[in-house]
């Protein structure tokens, strides 16, 4: 019997070594931020993708809370922004006393003060999860939030705390003078950050974090503390978020109040839903296109938190898993060889859906105009085009889009669900 | 001693807004087990409505009209976007009206701006009832106190005399039995859900005017809402009045009390640096006790979930 | 003489003013397999979580292998080497069956709360789960999410789970509950197996399974055991008879 069993082992356990295939994905990443500022060498490209590195690795240490751990948090902005501060601090020691620490190495220290701080509040805040979880951590948050205005030698006050990176020991003659410098720096952090948290998923205490998430009371007739597992993954989320914070000081060189805020943590959950807390990557997708998608609609709308807010409300409504949800709900059709069926259903209603959407858009644009705009200033821009914004045309325009789109989409929303169930089913059986 | 007093009438004002707030989002928490964290929003939209109702007809018919809509609002929410998630569990539950907050900030915004509205109290008010020791306290300040009694003695009577209380009472507790009983059960869901945020429309009408109607009203007032609950225990309705006013009292007095911080260092023996930039403990040379007044209810929560995990009167399950 | 598996002296328990545990001694030897019946609400399941640790008990003491489990956590207790099973499947839906059992070996395997290992590096781990899976016939199953599996294979798994760790003392409740006659010979010959050498105390109502399983038995009527021997004994004890043996008897013809 046993012999059989390990035959089997062999045959379906999941293969334990280190094979290419799976190696593939993390060659391709790294191959691809090596070459992105070649391809987009620009300044502003690169302060982008610098602020994208920095919300990867902070994403995916909050998701080792949400999306791992089952622990919702509304503070998490602290542990980042702390050790920010501290990374900052040191820059300013390492400016005045001439310290020799190469700057590379900051993050590291960013990381043991967010480790620090999560060890001191983990220490009573772990003791349950969900909504008491939630509700100490907004508490714990706004309370170091609000510090910062108090305890000024630290948090710098109104103005907060700046140094300049450029004093650090030069690392191999480079002085992190330039963006590309700093680029290729929170390149190599976001690349160790992140297989490392890969890493720590595939631990003992990863994957009871994931029993403790699922039910905690049957991990604690397994010999687990479903506490102490909390603890455990509270603190590696600490120790990550505050290396994203040592991220953060080296590329703006310069941390305030806000970084500590609801508003960040509440960003920071909003990126990680959107993106998806149920798979690894997920995170990673929410934070590039959050990123894109802040870059993009901050320079042409005023109101762009509305249409993102209004985004992550129907995400959690409609897309719980997010983005990385939404894509693997192709695999089984991908894997059939039967997605090319939906090309042209997804066509025929994503289109006018999209159409529809930036019909409501119009309107609201409008509308927002003819509110806020000064009195007799009725001249607007919009998609590229000038227009007087009391015009009934251009109010029958956004109209027109926005309902035309929405009952075409709704008329060949049938037929996408038909291609849907035929993709998802085998030729002549049932799925 | 008149300093006293003042304060302990405006702790008292400021306790009983909270409660407002607090009493919703428990009765909700406790029945549906969800903490809704859009609760303060739906307080903010109270304010709003009421204050766009002001600009037709003025005050008082905002004061009916403004928290019956903000309670429709709320049920419709709870019907269509609540039930929707909650088959996906608390946490998602808890993330959706976090987005709803976000979501309806940006909307109060997208009407209304970013700026502060003249939202103001009726002018039938704005006189000095009476003085103590040459402070004057505002009349709308005693109508405010007494809106909040008024509301929550109805509400004590509606939960304790009537058939609809006895069932919510019971669903508190056993919602399945109460089902089991043929009562429809999402039904009285959607109702408490809707009266909790009426209650905080309520708050918000007669707030606003005191407090400052704007977009960041809901965060400001809503961090410290659920802070209250934390400490008087989740789910516990005593614990929220109890810890409400404690709240308010403690702020109140916080505020006025200038007592500073030094007085502390020297009594330790220590002396006041000359130069105060170079000392690493120059904040707490100039501290005073109003500047930490706000952190105070964080501290406290801090505090006593270290010592009562369940808060004060909080069930060890909730 | 040997200290016995399990002992429970003058143990109480009250739910409020409802005492539902009202004073049990029982004493389990190692090896033994023992079964505890009785009617609905007698309190069987009450009795299984004073023991393993989900509820304070109000009085009295219970000992494993004469250690008092006073005041200990479901974990610490586990630890010690019991392990139980559910009456309401129990198990991680949203992790593969797999993972499900490789979970439950993780701490027996003295990984405790390590970060520095890598789970599918560990060949013991594999393969322990892999010949636990074998066992409760869920090879096949192994990638699917626990969650989707049928409720005998979900009872299946509950009982690969409970023992996994390789507790030398595993306590099951209703094990067999919900079940129809085959799969419940399957469940029945999968426990035997199982449980070689160890300690078994169950929870049944299936008296052809309690009476080919079980070398003891004991009644729990109303928080009280009313008669505890071979069940050959307890089948001829009038007072259990009369209290619930004989209901339950006529009721299976
Ligand atoms: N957590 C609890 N709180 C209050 N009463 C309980 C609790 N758990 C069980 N009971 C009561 O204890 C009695 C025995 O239940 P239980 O142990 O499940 O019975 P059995 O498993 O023998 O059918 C029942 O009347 C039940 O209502
Ligand atoms: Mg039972």
């Amino acid at each position: 019997m046993t012999q059989t069993a390990q035959e089997r082992a062999h045959v379906s356990a999941p293969a334990s070594g280190i094979t290419l295939s799976r190696l593939m994905p993390w060659i391709i990443a790294i191959l691809f931020l090596l070459i992105m500022p070649i391809l987009f060498g620009s300044n502003s490209a690169i302060t982008i993708m610098n602020q994208m590195m920095i919300t990867i690795v902070f994403a995916l240490a909050y998701n080792m809370l949400l999306g791992q751990g089952g622990m919702l948090s509304f503070g998490h902005a602290v542990y980042m922004g702390v050790g920010g501060f501290m990374c900052m601090h040191i820059i300013r020691m390492v400016e005045k006393y001439g310290i020799p620490l190469p700057l590379p190495v900051l993050p590291l220290f960013g990381g043991l003060f967010g480790l620090g701080l999560a060890m001191i509040i983990g220490s009573f805040s772990t003791r349950k999860a969900g909504t008491v979880f939630a509700m100490i951590s907004l508490g714990i948050g706004e309370l170091i939030a609000a510090c910062s205005v108090i305890i000024v030698v630290f948090f710098g006050g109104e103005e907060g705390i700046s140094g300049d990176r450029t004093y650090g020991l030069p690392f191999f003659g480079i002085e992190f003078l330039q963006q590309k410098e700093v680029y290729y720096l929170l390149a190599f952090w976001t690349v160790l950050s992140t297989i490392l948290m890969y890493l720590f998923s595939r631990t003992p205490v990863g994957r009871m974090a994931n029993a403790v998430r699922d039910n905690p009371e049957r991990a604690e007739f397994l010999g687990y503390s479903a506490r102490w597992v909390r603890y455990f993954s509270f603190c590696a989320s600490g120790f990550f978020a505050g290396i994203a914070g040592g991220m953060f000081a080296i590329n703006y060189e310069i941390l305030t109040g806000e970084q500590l805020s609801l508003i960040q943590s509440g960003a920071i959950l909003l990126i990680t839903f959107l993106g998806g807390v149920g798979l690894f990557f997920g995170p990673i997708i929410g934070a590039i296109v959050f990123t894109l998608l802040q870059t993009v609609l901050s320079l042409q709308t005023e109101i762009w938190q509305l249409y993102v807010g209004a985004l992550f409300v129907a995400a959690v409504m409609f897309f719980p898993g997010g983005l990385a949800g939404v894509l693997m709900m192709h695999v089984p059709a991908i894997r059939l060889g039967k997605l090319h069926l939906l090309i042209v259903p997804y066509i025929r209603t994503l289109v006018p859906a999209v159409l529809c959407i930036i019909g409501v858009a119009v309107i609201l644009e409008i509308l927002f105009h003819v509110r806020h705009s000064a009195p007799g200033d009725n001249e607007m821009t919009l998609f590229w085009i000038t227009f007087d914004s009391h015009n009934p045309v251009a109010w029958a325009i956004g109209a027109v889009l926005a309902l035309g789109g929405f009952w075409l989409a709704r008329m060949s929303a049938p037929d996408l669900r038909d291609a849907w169930h035929r993709a998802n089913t085998l030729d002549g059986g049932a799925a | 001693m008149d300093l006293v007093v003042i304060n302990l009438i405006d702790g008292l004002v400021t306790g009983l807004l909270l409660f407002l707030l607090s009493s919703g989002l428990t009765l909700i928490f406790s029945m549906m087990g969800v903490l809704n964290f859009a609760h303060a929003s739906f307080y903010m939209l109270g304010a709003y409505f009421a204050y766009q109702i002001s600009l037709y007809v003025g005050f008082w018919p905002g004061l009916i009209i403004a928290p019956v809509l903000v309670g429709v609002l709320g049920a419709l929410v709870e019907r269509y976007g609540l039930r929707r998630v909650h088959q996906y569990g608390h946490v998602p539950e808890l993330i959706f009206t976090f987005g709803l907050a976000l979501l309806i900030e940006e909307i109060v915004q997208f009407f209304w701006g970013k700026n502060i509205v003249p939202f103001e109290e009726p002018a039938a008010l704005q006189f000095a009832l009476f003085n103590i020791g040459g402070n004057a306290v505002p009349a709308y300040k005693v109508f405010m106190i007494f809106v909040a009694i008024a509301i929550f003695l109805g509400l004590l009577y509606v939960l304790t005399k009537t058939r609809v209380g006895m069932i919510i009472q019971a669903a508190l507790s056993y919602p399945k039995t109460v089902e089991a009983l043929g009562h429809n059960v999402p039904l009285i869901f959607m109702g408490v859900f809707g009266v909790g945020t009426a209650l905080a429309g309520v708050a918000g009408v007669i707030a606003g005017p005191v407090l400052g109607t704007f977009p960041g009203m809901a965060f400001l007032l809503g961090s410290i809402v659920f802070v209250t609950i934390v400490i008087g225990g989740l789910g516990s309705l005593f614990g929220a009045l109890v810890a409400s006013l404690l709240i308010g009292w403690l702020t109140t007095f916080a505020a006025t009390y200038n007592f500073e911080f030094a007085s502390i260092l020297t009594a330790f023996g220590m002396e006041r640096p000359e130069d105060l930039s170079e000392s690493y403990l120059r904040d707490l040379w100039v501290l005073t006790l109003p500047q930490i007044g706000p952190i105070l209810p964080y501290l406290l929560m801090v505090l006593i979930l270290v010592v009562r995990p369940y808060g004060l009167f909080g069930k060890r399950d909730a | 003489m040997t200290v016995p598996a399990l002992q429970l002296d003058g143990l109480r328990k009250s739910f409020g003013k409802t005492e539902i545990i009202r004073g049990i001694d029982l004493s389990i030897s190692a090896g033994e397999r023992h079964a505890v019946i009785g009617p609905n609400g007698a309190g069987k399941s009450t009795l299984f979580n004073l023991i393993t640790g989900r509820f304070p008990q109000t009085s009295g003491t219970i000992r494993l292998h004469g250690h008092d489990l006073k005041g200990l956590a479901p974990f610490e207790i586990n630890r010690m080497g019991l392990s139980r099973s559910f009456q309401i499947t129990n198990i991680f839906p949203k992790m593969s069956v797999f993972e499900n059992v490789r979970c439950s070996l993780l701490w027996s395997q003295g990984y405790k709360y390590s970060f520095w290992n890598m789970v599918s590096r560990s060949r013991e781990l594999t393969e322990g789960a892999m010949e636990i899976l074998d066992q409760i016939n869920l090879t096949s199953r192994a990638e699917l999410p626990a969650g989707v599996l049928s409720y005998a294979e979900q009872r299946a798994l509950e009982i690969g789970i409970t023992i996994a760790g390789g507790a030398d003392v595993i306590m099951l409740d209703e094990p067999t509950a919900g079940m129809s006659h085959s799969e419940t010979d399957y469940i029945v010959e999968l426990i035997r197996k199982v449980t070689e050498d160890k300690t078994l105390v169950m929870v049944e109502h299936d008296m052809g399974v309690v009476f080919g399983l079980a070398d003891r038995i004991s009644v729990l009527v109303y928080g009280e055991i009313i008669a505890t021997g071979r069940p050959e004994d307890v089948r001829g004890d009038p007072k259990v008879q009369e209290a619930y043996l004989g209901a339950a008897l006529e009721a299976e013809h």
